[in-house]
């Protein structure tokens, strides 16, 4: 009895499909193929074979009829018999769900991030929250047992700071500490949005000294100024892909491999370890890829004996002499 | 094959709905194509039908006309398959678009696609446009997210393995699960623990193999005037400070120790003497031991003692 459902079979999902693109079409009276098949997320051939079944479905008794009719010219869909499908299915536990708990989490990020919580957003909130309420009914009791939280960001004054920026388009001095190499940074910054990814809130932005694109972490920047200069944030700089994650490895990354006691293995949850092996006993040993071996060092002696790094040979041994070194401060 | 069988779902579906009459499983092999002719066959295929149309959500209702009636029929009411009229602003239908993207590499992504499908369908516009600001996400969610969901959902029991941190070795436990909260970007099942009779709260990464429902649905009630969010935020409240420390910190350096400092008196030496306060002696050693030689403690003893065998132990 394992709680995961099956995948539901494709026939179903492409049922579901077709229960709601007639309802898509009927609700705009006339609608492109193209921008069709994009909302669907199908080919314009997946999506006009689509509308052949739709077409080709037949009752036969009492008498027989085809209860849908439309056609397909030109680029356009038009359905001009729908009979009982005009109208989608409501909405699932899961898809109500879904919706009501992310909108309650922007509700949640608005007022834990925003300086000043807009009015005009956060009633655009409240208003479609309510709405989906009314329209998902009994479906939209469960999703009050799933909360997520996203505390109130301590920073108030770097917040008000960076949001001023980014509303004027000025560029900002950031003081920025780096603890992988316990540093405090100083560089310009031209910034391009606030992220909220984790709980934690983000500024992306053009580092004027990396020359890249860079997110920080607000409750790292030690000081902030808005600079009388316009932000110019270049037009091939590409956003960061919040769906691929804030930090991904580069190809010339250096892979460092840990092995970790039951206690160190805290480290398989707060790093992004590409590989994760159990060794036994609770026992872990974990890759990872790095363009910076400072940190690495930090963890290890941070972990002490609850941690190895075991590759590359020479990080271990300048770990070795690291210890050697702090310790000989306590002779 | 699969294409017969969508058209023939579909064929059911609109025979159903059409129908304000309950119809009988013969008049709907008469009315739908592709059933075997068969009778026996039909059943099987029907029930097997009628499952799925109900795992989609689709309200399918038993019952008879009249009581004069003997067999049993079947309908679709339009009104419990239809979603109600919901009109959305532009700036409503961008947030409900916003609020989709919340889930888009999490656990219930499918199910947020499906939905803004739907509303779609009703005639909702929800462009997704590229939103100045903020832009929330959940992280792709630990495996156990989706069974301990539907257990929430459901109000099941569950059964799982946990390893707690710092545990060689998983524990079976069994939990009435009261909800599933999402805290610093981790996701925690809190609820009653039947095995240590007391609230708990789990990190859902640190569950290991499959999640079980160990009893039916509607078997689990929450208690009245429990709030979750609640109960994870005082369980992964950090401890407050109590003792004190005094540090040399390299002048320039420390800085991850100096935000935090009560007390900072600038030496002569290269070398600056750190008031900070920590609570467990432990943590605050291995803190002190990662900034290497750019930190070194002076007291209390315990502490100075910790940091020691910590370097001691990198060096093992």
């Amino acid at each position: 009895m394992t709680g995961r459902p099956p995948r539901p079979s494709h026939s179903t999902d492409r049922l579901q499909r077709l229960l709601a693109l007639v309802p898509y079409v009927v609700s705009r009276k006339v609608v492109g193929l193209a921008e069709t098949a994009a909302t669907f997320g199908v080919s314009e051939r997946e999506l006009v074979d689509d509308l052949n079944l739709l077409w080709c479905v037949e009752l036969r008794a009492p008498d027989p009829y085809c209860p849908i009719d439309l056609s397909y010219e030109g680029g356009e869909i038009v359905v001009s018999q729908a009979e009982s499908m005009d109208r989608p299915l409501r909405l699932g536990v899961d898809e109500a769900s879904a919706l009501l708990v992310g909108l309650r989490m922007l509700a949640e990020v608005a007022h834990a991030a925003a300086a000043d919580p807009g009015p005009a957003d956060r009633s655009a909130l409240s208003r479609t929250i309510a709405k989906l309420e009314a329209a998902a009914g009994e479906a939209a009791a469960p999703s009050a047992q799933v909360a997520i939280q996203v505390d109130r960001v301590a920073e108030r004054a770097v917040l008000n700071t960076v949001s001023d920026a980014l509303g004027r388009g000025r560029r900002l001095h950031l003081s920025y500490y780096v603890p992988g190499r316990d540093e405090a940074t100083e560089r310009d910054v031209d910034p391009m949005r606030l992220l909220v990814v984790e709980g934690r809130t983000y500024l992306e932005g053009w580092c004027r000294r990396a020359e890249a694109v860079r997110v920080f972490r607000l409750d790292r920047v030690l000081g902030v100024e808005v600079l009388d200069v316009a932000a110019e944030v270049p037009a091939d700089a590409q956003p960061v892909d919040v769906d691929q994650g804030l930090f991904r490895p580069s190809a010339d990354d250096l892979d460092v491999i840990i092995e970790l006691s039951a206690y160190g293995r805290w480290v398989a949850e707060y790093y992004p370890c590409e590989t994760v092996t159990e060794l036994g006993d609770g026992r872990l040993r974990v890759s990872l890829r790095t363009p910076d071996t400072q940190w690495v060092r930090r963890l290890a002696l941070r972990l002490g004996e609850e941690g190895r790094v075991v590759s590359p040979p020479d990080l271990s041994a300048q770990i070795r002499d690291d210890a050697l070194a702090a310790l000989a401060q306590y002779s | 094959m699969s294409r017969r069988k969508t058209e023939r779902l579909l064929g059911l579906v609109v025979c159903l709905l059409s129908s304000e009459r309950y119809l009988t499983a013969t008049q709907i092999r008469d009315a739908v194509p592709g059933y075997p002719e068969s009778f026996d066959a039909f059943k099987r295929m029907f029930e097997r039908d009628k499952e799925e149309l109900r795992e989609l959500g689709i309200p399918l209702e038993t019952g008879s006309n009249s009581a004069a009636e003997e067999e049993a029929g079947y309908r679709i009411p339009r009104q419990a398959y239809v979603l109600p009229e919901i009109r959305l602003e532009p700036d409503e239908a961008a947030v409900l678009a916003l609020a989709a993207r919340v889930w888009r590499q999490a656990e219930l992504a499918g199910a947020a696609a499906g939905a803004l499908l739907k509303l779609r369908a009703a005639g909702v516009d929800a462009e997704e446009t590229m939103q100045p600001g903020i832009e929330p996400r959940l992280r792709a969610g630990e495996a156990a997210f989706g069974p301990l969901w539907e257990a929430v959902r459901d109000r099941r029991p569950v059964t799982f393995d946990y390893r707690a941190a710092g545990r060689s070795e998983a524990q079976r436990r069994h939990l009435q699960p009261w909800g599933v909260v999402n805290r610093h970007g981790r996701w925690y099942v809190a609820g009653h623990d039947s095995g240590r009779e007391a609230v708990r709260v789990f990190r859902l990464s640190r569950i290991e193999g499959p999640v079980q429902f160990s009893g039916p649905p509607g078997s689990v009630t929450v208690p009245e005037g429990i709030d979750v969010r609640e109960t994870v935020r005082q369980w992964d409240a950090p401890l407050p400070p109590q003792r004190s420390a005094v540090l040399r910190v390299r002048h320039g350096a420390g800085h991850g120790i100096r935000r935090y400092a009560s007390r900072e008196q600038p030496g002569s030496d290269g070398w600056d003497l750190v008031t900070a306060p920590f609570s467990d002696v432990g943590w605050f050693a291995e803190h002190i031991a990662s900034f290497g030689t750019d930190v070194v403690a002076v007291e209390p003893a315990d502490l100075r003692e910790a940091v020691m065998t910590q370097l001691k132990g990198a060096l093992a």
